[in-house]
């Protein structure tokens, strides 16, 4: 059963709208003593990184969060939240991830928001991307990226520059695109995720 | 690569689609959720869900609409038609909404944009600009074309973005209903002006057309309504068409 950090920053209906349709059960972690009912934890977030982990701080999560050792996902700002830093509000975060989310802003000539399916690619034997096809295009809704790193980077993104698509560190996964929202091959990514 | 969007769009009233639609394959063609579950099997990026509604009161069929279509449909959504102020915009987020697109209400208060944008993201703010020519210049329209703005639509659009707007959805009034193409020289000026993603409608009747627009004007997504819902452009034949010429599409 997958526990979704309740912290308030974002809408959650369309992730748990998700979880029903692949027939996944899910709760809400609003206290400590949650994360004890569930086997696997995801942190959502949609916003302002330096904002959300504000919101997260005041939840009095944080510690447990650092400390769990069940798998974990990050989606989109919940993702950024487990790199170190964020220029986003110029935030100190989780720091699971020694990587930092930069804007895109001044480094493509590109739109931004980076907004639409953009096609990504597993790297690492990610396995959030198993039976999910090289180059499948997801759904991203972002200005701020997390740089691209050889040792963590479970798929790459390519938007004026590679970026990190998902992460990974031992039971730590994030992914900047919004699965619940990318069809089938979202779905099957959130089931896997479920899996692990 | 970013793939260029195709987007239909569905016209909706008290919670029913209102304009014909000829799916052979379709149960209760009045039924928007089971129309956007159609599309986003055959390939649509996005969907847009035009509300007219007219009164306050059936409102709430439309928060009824957001919550089934969010629960039922896997890809993304924008709602607009009637959000004329904060809580209106609230009430669709919290139903699953993931944009709300906002026309003549931002015309009248311009402020509205940058609450919307910084109380929510400016991911979630969609502004739709209705435009037509007028002695060889482009106006903001309002009411569906019928009422003449004296605000250049060049000179809204800009102010749009630098307000907080995450998209823009530009529909030229002379294209729309001609089945003769978009606009491309407008989306092309417009769409070398601003750094926010653009949206083409009006005019839409055959595949080339959006092949057109976007090798033209390199706009982000494409939108229309009857030529998708009479089966008269299929969405998989589109995307092929799209493909062997060139266009990254998903």
């Amino acid at each position: 059963m997958i526990g979704i950090v309740n912290y308030g920053a974002g809408n959650i209906f369309s992730l748990t709208a998700a979880l029903q349709r692949i027939g996944v059960d899910y709760g809400m972690i609003n206290q400590v003593s949650d994360f004890d009912r569930y086997d696997h934890i995801i942190i959502p977030g949609v916003g302002h990184a330096g904002a959300a982990m504000q919101k997260l701080r005041e939840t009095g999560l944080v510690n447990d969060i650092l400390q769990l050792e069940k798998p974990v996902l990050g989606i989109c700002v919940g993702m950024q939240l487990l790199t170190a830093h964020s220029e986003e509000g110029n935030a100190d975060l989780l720091a699971v991830f020694p990587l930092k989310t930069l804007h895109f802003d001044q480094r493509i000539q590109l739109k931004v928001p980076h907004m639409g399916w953009n096609s990504v690619r597993a790297e690492n034997e990610c396995p959030l991307f198993q039976d999910v096809p090289d180059n499948t295009y997801f759904y991203f809704v972002h200005s701020y990226f997390i740089e691209y790193s050889a040792q963590y980077t479970g798929a790459v993104c390519e938007y004026g520059l590679p970026y990190s698509a998902a992460i990974q560190k031992n039971n730590f996964y994030g992914v900047q695109f919004h699965p619940e929202k990318s069809g089938k091959h979202g779905e099957q990514l959130l089931l896997n995720f479920s899996r692990i | 690569m970013l793939a260029k969007r195709i987007i239909p769009c569905l016209d909706v009233k008290d919670g029913r689609t209102v304009k014909g639609v000829n799916f052979v394959d379709l149960r209760d063609a009045g039924d928007p959720v089971e129309l956007a579950w159609q599309y986003s099997e055959q390939g649509a990026d996005e969907l847009v869900f035009l509300d007219i509604t007219a009164t306050h009161e059936k409102r709430k069929t439309t928060v009824d609409l957001v919550k089934a279509v969010a629960r039922q449909v896997n890809i993304p959504f924008t709602i607009g038609g009637g959000i004329n102020e904060m809580a209106d915009a609230e009430v669709l987020l919290n139903a699953g909404a993931d944009k709300i697109s906002i026309n003549s209400a931002a015309v009248r208060n311009p402020d509205l944009i940058n609450q919307l944008a910084n109380a929510f993201g400016t991911q979630f703010v969609v502004v739709a600009v209705d435009t037509r020519l007028f002695e060889g210049k482009n106006y903001v329209h309002l009411r569906g074309g019928r009422d003449k703005t004296e605000i250049e639509t060049e000179h809204w659009i800009k102010e749009a973005e630098n307000r907080g707007a995450g998209e823009i959805l530009l529909t030229s009034m002379d294209h729309d209903g001609t089945k003769n193409g978009f606009d491309n020289g407008l989306l092309k000026k417009i769409n070398d002006q601003i750094r926010i993603p653009l949206i083409a409608s009006g005019g839409a009747g055959n595949q080339q057309h959006f092949a057109d627009v976007f090798q033209y004007s390199n706009v982000d997504a494409a939108l229309a309504a009857s030529v998708f819902h009479y089966g008269e452009i299929r969405i998989p034949e589109l995307k092929e068409t799209l493909r062997k010429q060139g266009i990254t599409v998903r």
